[in-house]
């Protein structure tokens, strides 16, 4: 094989694997979106809430100390304990849940019947405030989270690729072990949203609410219910984001990452954000290794919605997404 | 007692269909003009000019400009950021190219650039409506900003990547550059922001106005009473895009000076701007004015308090203002969909009466 096409190749399974990781946070906005009809733009800087939490729990960080710190002019930061990872991921889904029942009661409750768009804005002072608090509890320096998942070159892939067409393929293994737990968790979504009585209330008011609730399902706990998810899986992101590249507010962005995957895929269908996942991933990083060199590099930043955004002019629901119609 | 309008007639059309037809409100308006041309221009220092007053005169800019598409037209768009860049880095292009035209000149002509740029980004708006829009705008923002940081022939090939405004006159008198004095960049964004203010009021007072508000209240009933969709919305990003491509020129040449792209110019200025006219009231002129006074105060103010007062760090400091800044936003949405101007709108309403209950 000529060398460009086996670079192009090994760029091609790299963008598959970032793909993965946009899919991940696209299918927690698809979650929301279809159960309640909130765009909620703060998915982002849950995962970042949920890292950072995971980490300070981890560590045994106290939170708030820094404010602790200025206020009363005292020298706390640490309980002395670690947490063992396992046990520290249990605690944050609950930190997750607690989050979601206040965002509901607090938020949404009040803000039932309002027009999409406040709903919206209402989801970007949610994200302000949450990354406040987040880097209040838990002070904004880089943090190194580890739960134990491999890192580094896969030197199986490395070796095996040499032998086959005498140049090695780098592929890091925690992208492996990404896209396999986001294929169990996007599994495990299915599952639960087709097979259980509380996947298929959710389902049934996604449909339409007012017949789920005239058939007696509580909104509220569906919502509750569903943005809890939407914090299990933005607490999954936010692991394997976290891992790669340190837990820091350049994390929230991921969320701007996968809108346009959202929009390609369509907002309401979750094998749209994973199809709409893998393109952006996979068009992205071919596109800087083509003809980024040419234009001076880092198109990354604007090149998935430039895609999106082109694609859209010609079908506005995205690929998979339901068919858009509109009534006077 | 104090507002009223008992035995305040109009004898002639003009008469009623001006801007402020209570005589109180124009007595006030009248008293405000004078005051920020008359008396602040001789009071002013640097330390008011630079933190308080020329920052909210060039965001009362940007708010209205937004506000006339977000508030007036319905198009949500995240691309102020990228707008406002387009402004600064047309303005820089034309300071160096034609360095004697006034630089009065080439604000406005910097507006008309963006206004086409913003017509281009607004295109997408004839098929994509609503959320899809929302992030079809950020294509505009992270594009232009790259485009400004990665093209040498827009910063003119500076080593350090950055643009930097040289001095230039209005009047002989320097406007931008470091010798610019207090008072002269004052009333330098002043002018531009009256004129903005007063041209934006009209037209969304007048036909164009009327024709964006049936667009935003219902694309498709509009369409069928006869509003042309691809007009209408097009117009309005252009007109947006005017005022926001002038406060992108004035906040580079008059405010900053020095601009780094990535930095002045990012997403966060996109939604600094968008929150404004959510705190202030979408669709009112005068919301654009109070949304962006009190995101100008409010760290000005927090920074006062925690810093100045309680000692925190400044880092602190900066989340917490996030917290009350995101909290503010969803109190606002909540409490009052309307904003600042609707408070206003009410509090006129009860002034009207008072003393008595009704």
């Amino acid at each position: 094989m000529p060398e460009q096409l086996l670079f192009a190749s090994e760029v091609f399974l790299n963008g598959l694997m970032a793909g993965v990781l946009y899919a991940l946070v696209a299918l927690g906005f698809v979650l929301i979106y279809k159960a309640s009809g909130i765009f909620n733009f703060s998915q982002g800087v849950m995962a970042l809430f949920a890292a950072l939490t995971l980490v300070g729990i981890m560590e045994g960080r106290v939170p708030f100390s820094h404010v602790i710190n200025a206020t009363f002019d005292t020298e706390i930061h640490h309980f002395g304990w670690h947490v063992p990872a396992f046990a520290a991921i249990l605690i944050t889904m609950g930190v997750m849940v607690i989050l979601a029942y206040c965002v509901q009661r607090f938020i949404f409750r009040h803000l039932v019947g309002q027009e999409p768009i406040i709903l919206f804005m209402a989801t970007i002072g949610l994200a302000y405030f949450l990354e406040g608090v987040g880097d209040l509890m838990w002070g904004s320096d880089i943090k190194k989270l580890d739960v134990g998942l491999p890192q580094g070159i896969n030197t199986w892939i490395d070796e095996t690729t040499f032998d086959a067409f005498g140049y090695g393929f780098f592929i890091d293994n925690l992208d492996i072990y990404a896209s396999i737990i986001a294929a169990l968790l996007v599994i495990v979504l299915v599952l639960f949203a087709q097979y259980t009585k509380q996947g298929r209330a959710m389902r049934a008011v996604a449909d339409d609410h007012q017949a789920a609730l005239s058939v007696g399902i509580s909104l509220n706990f569906i919502w509750i219910m569903v943005w809890s998810v939407a914090g299990f899986v933005a607490l999954v992101a936010g692991i394997m984001w976290g891992t790669k590249s340190g837990v820091q507010f350049s994390l929230s962005l991921i969320a701007l990452k996968a809108l346009p995957v959202l929009m390609l895929g369509g907002f309401t269908s979750i094998p749209g954000a994973i199809v709409g996942g893998l393109i952006i991933g996979v068009g992205e990083k071919l596109f800087e290794f083509a003809i980024g060199p040419m234009v001076g590099g880092a198109t990354e930043n604007w090149f998935a919605y430039v895609l999106a955004l082109i694609f859209l002019v010609f079908r506005p629901q995205g690929l998979f997404g339901e068919k858009i119609i509109e009534r006077v | 007692m104090i507002y009223r309008e008992a035995g305040d007639f109009k004898t002639s059309y003009a008469a009623d269909s001006q801007t402020f037809p209570i005589r109180l409100d124009r007595l006030g308006y009248y008293v405000i003009l004078l005051v920020a041309f008359l008396v602040v221009p001789f009071v002013v220092n640097d330390y008011w000019a630079n933190s308080v007053l020329l920052p909210f005169l060039i965001y009362s800019i940007a708010a209205i400009g937004l506000n006339i598409l977000v508030g007036y037209c319905g198009q949500v768009s995240l691309g102020t950021g990228g707008f406002m860049a387009v402004g600064a880095y047309a303005v820089y292009k034309l300071m160096t190219a034609f360095p004697d035209v006034s630089i009065f000149f080439h604000v406005i002509i910097a507006g008309g650039i963006t206004a086409c740029v913003g017509v281009l980004f607004g295109l997408p708006s004839l098929r994509i409506k609503g959320f899809y829009l929302a992030v079809a705008t950020l294509a505009a923002q992270f594009f232009l900003v790259w485009l400004f940081n990665r093209v040498p022939w827009f910063y003119n090939y500076s080593a350090s990547g950055q643009i930097t405004a040289h001095e230039r006159t209005v009047f002989g008198i320097p406007v931008t550059g470091p010798e610019t004095s207090a008072w002269a960049a004052y009333l330098f964004c002043l002018v531009f922001l009256v004129a903005s203010a007063i041209i934006a009021r009209n037209l969304t007072r007048g036909m164009v106005g009327r024709k964006w508000m049936a667009i935003r209240d219902m694309d498709i009933a509009a369409e069928i009473i006869g509003v042309d969709p691809l007009r209408a919305k097009l117009s309005a990003f252009a007109v947006s895009s005017f005022f926001i491509g002038i406060s992108g020129a004035l906040f580079f040449a008059v405010y900053l000076g020095a601009v780094e792209v990535g930095e002045a110019f990012g997403i966060n200025k996109s939604f600094l701007v968008l929150f404004m006219i959510i705190i202030g009231g979408l669709g009112s002129i005068f919301g654009s004015f109070a949304g962006a006074a009190f995101l100008v105060l409010l760290p000005v103010f927090l920074k006062n308090v925690l810093v100045g007062t309680l000692g925190w760090p400044t880092d602190t400091a900066a989340h917490l203002e996030l917290v009350i800044v995101g909290g503010l936003i969803i109190i606002f949405l909540i409490a009052e969909p309307h904003g600042l101007a609707q408070l206003w709108r009410l509090a006129k309403e009860k002034l009207r009466l008072w003393p008595f209950p009704y």
